[in-house]
């Protein structure tokens, strides 16, 4: 995540001495993550720019509140899942009773758009980000932080509030699901991964 | 089913690297030997791999810009550690300790321990406490010293505080000075 240019703690003392420019490298630095993990709670790409401008407004008001005790996008990540939970609260109170009837009906028409396997061709990271997209926010908020944001077992469980062990518990959970989805929906495409994988290994050998 | 569950989950560890280390050699051996294993192993890594090259979204172009033009109209809040003074947490919470040992202690004082029971065991409790003869409370010497001494602290945080305020105004001052 952090592979070039200034380490995070440098970027972080600018910005407390006044120089306010300094925060467009870590914007530069943790949108896409940031982005992501919120388009894991809300699909809806305006809903996630709008929450994502709010993190980073309230990560840079708060940037002296951060002690360096954990990485910074831990506390990043923990302050976009506050966010995240607090505009889901939000606008649950305002659709409270649409939602019922649309959630059934959103997942049938989305499972069934999936089931048609063989019409086109998808990419593999398509296959990967719509089973991904079927699965709970919490699933797939482990999911992406486990594999994207970085972050330990530990680090997760500070962002989730929850024990390392039960987050172990849950990103085993959370990759069961994700490859009973991607084997229900997308058969096709996931027997010529395995096939791939198991060519390129005889090949090896 | 379930013993497929079983050997999917030493994997995931097994590929996490948190297994321990005699798990570690059980589940090399087990892979060099079992094609079961062999087979699962490589469904799972494949997997790992996909999520590992997981594409991530973009906002829009026009986020950074969006952001910065935002932030241009805030400054960085202070540290809340620096404002929120710990003695008085601490104050509060002894006056509420205080308040709830104090209650506490007169409600057990005032119990009459010989009387007949009934067999209910909060009648004693309730009889009494309805008769609070609420004079003898405030006149009593013990509740006068504990008012008292919630009122001393009272007073000391209070000073505390507005002397934190002045140095804090003299600090600015100071700095002002020095920049002009």
């Amino acid at each position: 995540m952090n592979t070039t240019g200034q380490p995070d703690t440098e970027i972080i003392k600018r910005i407390l001495q006044g120089e306010q420019n300094a925060f467009s490298l870590l914007l530069e630095r943790y949108q896409n993550y940031v982005f992501t993990l919120i388009l894991r709670f809300t699909e809806n790409r305006e809903d996630a720019e709008e929450i994502a401008q709010d993190v980073f407004v309230k990560a840079y008001r708060s940037m002296a509140d951060f002690r360096g005790d954990s990485k910074f996008s831990t506390w990043l990540y923990t302050i976009t899942r506050t966010t995240c939970i607090s505009f889901l609260r939000k606008k649950k109170l305002d659709t409270i009773s649409l939602d019922n009837e649309n959630n059934s009906l959103q997942l049938e028409n989305r499972e069934s758009s999936f089931s048609a396997d063989g019409i086109e061709q998808k990419s593999r990271h398509q296959i990967l980000n719509r089973a991904i997209s079927m699965l709970s926010p919490d699933d797939s908020q482990v999911l992406t932080l486990f594999y994207k944001g970085d972050q330990t077992l530990e680090e997760i469980g500070q962002i989730m509030r929850q024990a390392p062990n039960t987050i172990k518990v849950k990103l085993h959970r959370a990759r069961q699901r994700l490859k009973e989805k991607m084997e229900k929906y997308f058969a096709h495409e996931v027997r010529e991964i395995y096939t791939d994988k198991r060519e390129s290994k005889e090949f090896i050998q | 089913m379930e013993q497929i569950q079983e050997i999917e989950k030493r994997l995931w560890e097994y590929i996490d690297g948190i297994c321990t280390m005699a798990e570690k050699a059980l589940i090399s051996r087990l892979l060099s030997e079992d094609p079961v294993w062999q087979n699962k192993y490589s469904e799972l890594t494949s997997m790992h791999e996909l999520l590992q090259k997981e594409d991530l979204d973009m906002p829009s172009l026009r986020f950074t810009k969006k952001v910065m033009e935002e932030i241009i109209q805030y400054q960085v809040a202070p540290a809340t550690r620096n404002y929120i003074n710990k003695n008085v947490i601490r104050g509060i919470t002894f006056f509420f300790l205080a308040l709830i040992l104090g209650l506490f202690v007169y409600f057990i004082g005032q119990m009459n321990w010989t009387s007949q029971s009934s067999g209910n065991l909060f009648e004693g409790i309730h009889s009494e406490a309805v008769k609070i003869n609420w004079n003898i409370i405030l006149n009593n010497y013990y509740v006068i010293i504990f008012i008292g001494i919630n009122v001393i602290l009272g007073l000391i945080l209070t000073d505390k505080f507005i002397q934190g305020k002045k140095n804090m105004n003299l600090k600015n001052y100071w700095s002002k000075g020095d920049s002009a």
